[in-house]
């Protein structure tokens, strides 16, 4: 198929339609509104639902009604939405029906501002709402990926029943690139069991995340902590470049590693062997492929577009086998990649 | 010796609803709501057709009594919730229940904005002046004067502000077909809200627009009463700021009922 120049957040909103996303529930927030308008004109004309919600509280329970009823939908929203729809992401997860979810990260706290950030890593990979739960969360750093991962995210989430979220940042959501789309296909209704169809020729379904006794919600739980220990097991990506004969490993995600590829386009011919590792599943985090490539490696340096959140899973990967370094940037604000080659020197000049 | 008549069936439990024992305290009118609800389903033949949204309260295990697919909402949440189930199953019917503490406090947006876009999806709202659930606090629709554990002098409007009218307030929104207020403090009453009820879940099928049917109701335990003080204490106190009554009935629904 040819390629076509797009938009991040349209290539995410036609990504989810050749899925099969079959509802969109969303709220107007900035950088990620695109998504909403896109979706305001393709889904009706698909037949398929759309609702522009009254707030990101109603859009992701109005995902979850969907959801609930065995459609393929979806939600999009960025940071300060996001911490809004953490209630009923909880709830999702423990009623378990898939969800896909995207966030484009922007600069925060607070309302903060517009601009790329990937401040809430904490908040998507560690749960975020209340309870003991873990969703997937995938993490691409070009248009053309965040386009197989929102359709990759769909299939997960049938996969596991659970919250799949996409972690992309303004950089992302606003930047055209050239992407390849899949076939428009109509959507897809495997056979859902457990979903809420109306009873007819079944015994009726119930979806609940309340268990008022202690011992039969602890059922709930361990089957929830086995179904993501299935996902540690199987769903763990991860990619690395040029980390074979590198002295330094740079461990980035999204619009860093981005940058930090580029760095290392000027870093080499300087002579400083640098590598990238750079996890696509942020949850469940790459671990021991991390130590691996960081035993090959002397030093590691995390570069991040917050205060260093990812910064505590690769700690918790490489311990303390190697000296770890941390560069940076909050805010929105977005490093050159010469900034990068200076954290690298920097780095290496210590060793 | 006397004469044996034909066995006929005058009264038995609507397959609609579960044959469990209830967990409603004595006196509670959840449970006369819940049969009334089963009942229509029953004569309009829609079990296998109908979802329900249990909410966050005292009703929160809806989903043991009425015997159709349910959800089980987030506090507030079930009119959005329902939102998404309909447009994606337009041939569902499917009711939120929902207490005065969920629907006019923590889910009065999702409410509002349910009718505002006239989803055709019923509401059965169980107004009883009180947080039931936590123990007896103040709801968005205690009475002025009313003492609750969180009004312990009494609902003082300075500080508290005032009840809300849901019927009234929703009654203004362009999508909302049918808004009714009933009661259930005698089989009078009674026969008069499962009509209702009846009619909310016609206008959805009929796909006319937002229908909400409130229940003026009851708490014995709450408002420390034996239940038939409490019926008394509805009738003299509720019914003069509830009134109960037909606050829109949209021209289109007129015509479905005149048909029927």
């Amino acid at each position: 198929m040819a390629k076509v120049l797009m938009k991040g957040n349209e290539a995410i909103a036609e990504a989810a339609i050749r899925a099969g996303c079959e509802a969109y529930f969303g709220y107007p927030i900035t950088p990620q509104t695109e998504v909403l308008e896109y979706m305001s004109a393709r889904m009706p004309e698909l037949g398929r639902a759309f609702v522009q919600a009254e707030s990101e509280l109603a859009a992701v329970n109005m995902l979850y009604g969907a959801a609930c009823t065995g459609a393929r939908a979806m939600t999009t929203t960025s940071s300060p939405g996001f911490s809004l729809m953490q209630e009923g992401l909880s709830y999702i997860a423990c009623s378990e029906v898939p969800a896909v979810v995207v966030n484009v990260m922007r600069g925060g706290p607070g309302l903060g501002n517009i601009q790329p950030s990937q401040a809430d890593y904490l908040q998507m990979t560690k749960g975020g709402g209340h309870g003991d739960y873990s969703p997937i969360v995938l993490a691409p750093s070009t248009v053309q990926e965040t386009v197989n991962l929102v359709i990759l995210a769909f299939d997960l989430a049938d996969k596991y029943r659970q919250p799949v979220y996409v972690i992309a940042d303004g950089m992302i959501g606003q930047m055209m690139e050239p992407v390849e789309l899949p076939e428009l296909k109509p959507p897809q209704r495997p056979e859902r069991p457990w979903a809420l169809t109306g009873a007819k020729g079944r015994p009726r379904n119930i979806i609940t995340s309340l268990q008022l006794d202690p011992p039969t919600l602890e059922k709930v739980n361990l089957r929830l902590q086995e179904i993501y220990r299935r996902i540690r097991e199987n769903e763990q990506r991860h990619e690395e470049y040029m980390t074979d004969d590198a002295d330094l490993l740079v461990v980035a995600y999204g619009t860093a590693a981005r940058i930090v590829k580029t760095a290392i386009s000027k870093a080499r011919p300087q002579g400083l062997k640098v590598g990238l590792f750079r996890p696509i599943t942020v949850n469940p985090y790459p671990y021991d492929a991390l130590r691996k490539a960081a035993d090959r490696a002397q030093r590691v340096l995390v570069v991040e577009l917050s205060a260093g959140q990812m910064l505590e899973d690769v700690r918790l990967a490489v311990m303390d086998r190697r000296p770890i370094h941390f560069f940076g940037k909050m805010g929105g604000v977005v490093p050159m990649p010469e900034d990068i080659v200076d954290a690298m020197n920097k780095v290496m000049a210590e060793a | 010796m006397a004469e044996v008549k034909e066995e006929k069936i005058v009264f038995q439990r609507p397959k609609a609803l579960c044959d469990v024992v209830t967990h409603y305290c004595p006196g509670c009118l959840h449970g006369v709501v819940h049969r009334v609800i089963a009942e229509v389903i029953d004569e309009l033949g829609i079990q296998e057709i109908t979802v329900g949204i249990a909410p966050v309260g005292c009703s929160v295990l809806a989903y043991n009594y009425i015997a159709t697919d349910f959800a089980e909402a987030a506090h507030g949440r079930a009119p959005a919730m329902a939102t998404g189930m309909k447009r994606v199953h337009p041939e569902l019917v499917v009711f939120t229940y929902q207490g005065d503490g969920d629907l006019a406090a923590i889910g009065t947006n999702e409410l509002i904005h349910a009718a505002t876009r006239g989803e055709n999806i019923t509401t059965i709202f169980i107004n009883n002046a009180i947080y039931g659930m936590t123990g007896g606090q103040m709801a968005p629709t205690t009475l002025p004067g009313q003492v609750t554990t969180s009004t312990p002098r009494g609902r003082d409007t300075k500080l508290a502000g005032f009840p809300v009218r849901v019927c009234e307030l929703v009654s203004t929104l362009e999508g909302a077909a049918y808004i009714v207020r009933r009661s259930a403090y005698n089989p009078s009453e009674i026969r008069k809200l499962k009509a209702a009820i009846k009619t909310a879940f016609q206008v959805q099928m009929a796909g006319l627009g937002y229908s909400l049917v409130e229940v003026v109701s009851n708490c014995p335990t709450n408002w420390g009463m034996t239940p038939l003080e409490s019926l008394k204490w509805l009738q003299e106190n509720m019914l003069a700021y509830y009134p109960l009554g037909d606050y829109k009935v949209k021209d289109s629904v007129k015509e479905l009922m005149a048909k029927k």
